[in-house]
């Protein structure tokens, strides 16, 4: 394993070092580019670097450099890697440019629906998408004659019956580290239920009956996890279920190949991808895009380059050479039994990420807040009462409410 | 040596100091009393992002920041006094608590909370800092000279590894499965999380700690025996006193002042306790007065960041560090006066 990846890494760097290998045109202007660090991005950025005089940093902490990278004159990179979370503060900063005169350029390979359009303009071209889904063990639950659960009620009416069984201890695993995971946790749940975050400017409105809902579902999830829940994220999960010791988890689709990765898993194979399980309104799941944007501190000429070097990231060629590392936005992308988790999450109605500068707060409040509810510290309702007076103190020093 | 050399010498030092410590420090100080923020404008907004087939688009109202004619977000600065403070210690709710007598509530309150750990965290390490530190050096400075450079280099290793990578290593051996779990498991038989609760977290965290810092104070210490009157320590030999009332009225009596000092550092050091909570993650259960600096400063996905309640918090933590230093700095005041 690690002899091969060296070897890759070998044969990568070699292939990246030339502008001669797979790349339509030869790039003359020296282009960088930011982005998170996962999996995909590093096909894209790889993939863009065929092209020559092109460098890529991919970081975890890209979100706290990119907004003041971007608004130097010029701007320290010319590339930007953004979710819908991340495209707020660059939208509100105004600092990336409108694609629209470059996608009638060159864009003419691209789907309608990777153009994030903003009032009408194009602001930034997605790549691929990303959804919390189900994944369950086909063969633990087949074996005891469960069904696929469609609902929160029944993964843990599976979860009670698998662990009845002694197959497990713990069936279901959950990304609930205290923090951006737990209060994304929440949030799933809170949409599921149909539930909106804000009243009128800005102030919050989460301690309602969905909420309190939303809260007991979690609650009642974690008797059937590993007790250490508030410190598992989403590589703790996934190497649970690698290793056999859950059963059933709702974690990233970009984490679905990684289950069947014959290297680290010993599951390869039983894994099914189901869509998310239902709230009383939509599936309990939130759908996120990851894509490219442009900064608008540079020359034209600059853009015209960089707008062509990352679509040459994203083409087709690169999509079917990795084709199960993201559900990718593109002709080339042939959807799998991976990919159908966050297809038929989609088809049952999930909503996309509210990404918001209000959320940007509330996702934290919530991160901060749930584990209280959690261990037992504070009932439903003290919590969320705090999580929304906790909100409110630092969006007033945030502006986004007035005093 | 006269004046002008004095300044000389002194002169870049103090100049670092002042650039380096007294600005920042006034700096801060100033942010605390002030907050500055964008100004926000509600407009209406179509924004499409991408379903599997087709794009899903909605118009909402969303607050923007207003851009200046060069693209800059225009930014207001005002004055606020201690709301900033009265953010972070939240007085109201935390008195609340207080008469209740609720002591339960009042730890679910974040600056309460962070420092009932701060506190327990600094005062129960400090006195086993100390003494594992007198034992290593005392074990150090009776070991055969012949093997007591290695015995030096083994003891000072804890203290040589990077804080970060000492908590996220103790973190592995611990969490889930890992190996000294698995091994307390098949010893005593029982299923055991220890990051399960706050209890052994805090625990692990101390353990640590002393486990890292033990050997600073034992190099100190071992230089301090070195010193101590040999002709005292062979007159109460021959008066009988034993290993205990020789350690009790002789050496420790002489090493008092290198003991007020790595006291006063280690107050200072752990009452800035940071790389434990987010080496073990532990912030669902335990958090410190650092680690809520650092949850202020660091920006969420869309930007935001709570400066003012920051520097608000660091300062804070500057007072907890002077009060809790008054009493070592008055017994040294002392004695200086006194051997004068």
């Amino acid at each position: 394993m690690t002899l091969k990846t060296i070897l890759m890494a070998g044969a990568m760097s070699i292939a990246t070092t030339g502008a001669w290998a797979d790349c339509a045109f030869e790039n003359e202007v020296p282009l960088k580019s930011l982005s998170a660090g996962f999996e995909a991005w590093k096909a894209v950025t790889d993939a863009m670097a065929e092209c020559g005089n092109f460098s890529a940093s991919l970081d975890q902490e890209f979100r706290e450099k990119q907004p003041e990278a971007f608004a130097a004159d010029p701007a320290l990179y010319q590339i930007g890697g953004v979710s819908n979370a991340t495209l707020v503060p660059l939208l509100n900063a105004g600092t990336i440019r409108p694609l629209d005169d470059l996608v009638e350029k060159y864009g003419q390979d691209l789907l309608p629906n990777q153009l994030i359009k903003v009032d009408g303009k194009t602001m930034a071209i997605a790549m691929m998408v990303n959804a919390q889904h189900l994944m369950y063990r086909d063969d633990v639950l087949a074996e005891l004659g469960i069904e696929e659960p469609k609902s929160y009620d029944d993964v843990l009416a599976a979860a009670a019956k698998i662990k009845e069984a002694g197959v497990m201890d713990y069936p279901i695993g959950g990304t609930f580290e205290t923090g951006w995971n737990l209060g994304q946790e929440f949030i799933n749940m809170y949409m599921g239920e149909g539930g909106s975050f804000f009243g009128d400017g800005n102030m919050p409105a989460i301690n309602n009956a969905q909420g309190v809902e939303a809260l007991e579902t979690l609650k009642a999830m974690t008797e059937y996890m590993d007790p250490e829940y508030l410190v598992s994220d989403s590589t703790y999960v996934q190497q649970q279920f690698q290793q056999g010791k859950i059963a059933m988890a709702n974690l990233w689709a970009s984490r679905a190949a990684a289950m069947n990765d014959e290297a680290e898993s010993q599951v390869v194979g039983k894994v099914t991808m189901a869509a998310a399980p239902m709230g009383s309104a939509a599936p309990a799941t939130t759908i996120w895009w990851d894509g490219i944007v442009l900064a608008s501190n540079m020359s034209d000429e600059e853009a015209d380059a960089a707008f062509r070097v990352a679509l040459e990231g994203m083409d087709g060629d690169m999509v079917s050479a990795n084709n199960d590392a993201a559900v990718w936005l593109s002709p080339a992308y042939s959807a799998g039994d991976l990919a159908a988790g966050a297809a038929a999450s989609a088809a049952g109605g999930a909503k996309a990420y509210p990404a918001s500068g209000p959320m940007g707060i509330m996702h934290t409040a919530l991160g901060n807040g749930l584990a209280d509810y959690l261990t037992g510290a504070k009932d439903a309702q003290t919590t969320l009462a705090d999580i929304e007076a906790d909100y409110i103190t630092a969006a007033k020093e945030a502006g986004l409410i007035s005093n | 040596m006269n004046s002008r050399t004095f300044a000389a010498f002194v002169g870049p030092s103090v100049f670092m100091m002042l650039l380096f410590i007294a600005f920042p420090l006034v700096s801060v100080f100033k942010q605390s009393f002030y907050v500055t923020q964008p100004i926000y404008e509600t407009v209406e907004k179509e924004t499409c992002t991408p379903g599997f087939l087709t794009q899903t688009c909605v118009t909402e109202q969303v607050s923007q920041p207003k851009l200046d004619e060069h693209g800059e977000i225009i930014t207001q600065t005002q004055y606020v006094g201690l709301q900033s403070y009265r953010n972070v210690l939240e007085p109201e709710r935390a008195w609340r608590a207080i008469s209740d007598g609720s002591w339960h509530v009042l730890s679910t309150i974040n600056f309460w909370k962070a420092l009932r750990f701060t506190l327990t965290f600094t005062l129960i390490t400090l006195p086993l800092v100390v003494g594992c530190g007198l034992g290593i050096a005392i074990l150090i400075n009776n070991a055969a000279r012949a093997i007591r450079g290695p015995v030096i280099f083994v003891s000072l290793l804890p203290f040589i590894i990077t804080p970060v990578i000492g908590v996220l290593a103790i973190n592995w051996l611990f969490r889930g499965d890992g190996i000294l779990t698995a091994m307390m498991e098949w010893w005593l038989n029982r299923d055991i999380a220890l990051f399960a609760q706050a209890w052994t977290i805090e625990v692990l965290m101390m353990l640590y700690r002393v486990w890292h810092v033990a050997p600073f104070a034992a190099i100190i210490f071992y230089a301090g025996l070195q010193t101590v009157n040999q002709d005292s320590l062979e007159s109460a030999v021959i008066d009988g006193a034993t290993r205990w009332q020789r350690l009790k009225y002789i050496v420790i009596p002489h090493l008092m002042p290198l003991i007020i000092f790595v006291a006063m550092i280690h107050l200072m050091d752990s009452y800035r306790v940071f790389e434990e909570i987010v080496g073990f993650s532990s912030q669902g259960y335990v958090i410190s007065l650092q680690w809520l600096t650092f949850d202020y400063l660091t920006p969420d996905q869309a930007g935001n960041r709570s400066i003012s309640r920051a520097s608000a918090n660091s300062m804070l933590t500057m007072i907890g560090v002077v009060i809790l230093l008054i009493l070592p700095l008055r017994r040294t005041w002392r004695d200086h006066k006194g051997g004068h």
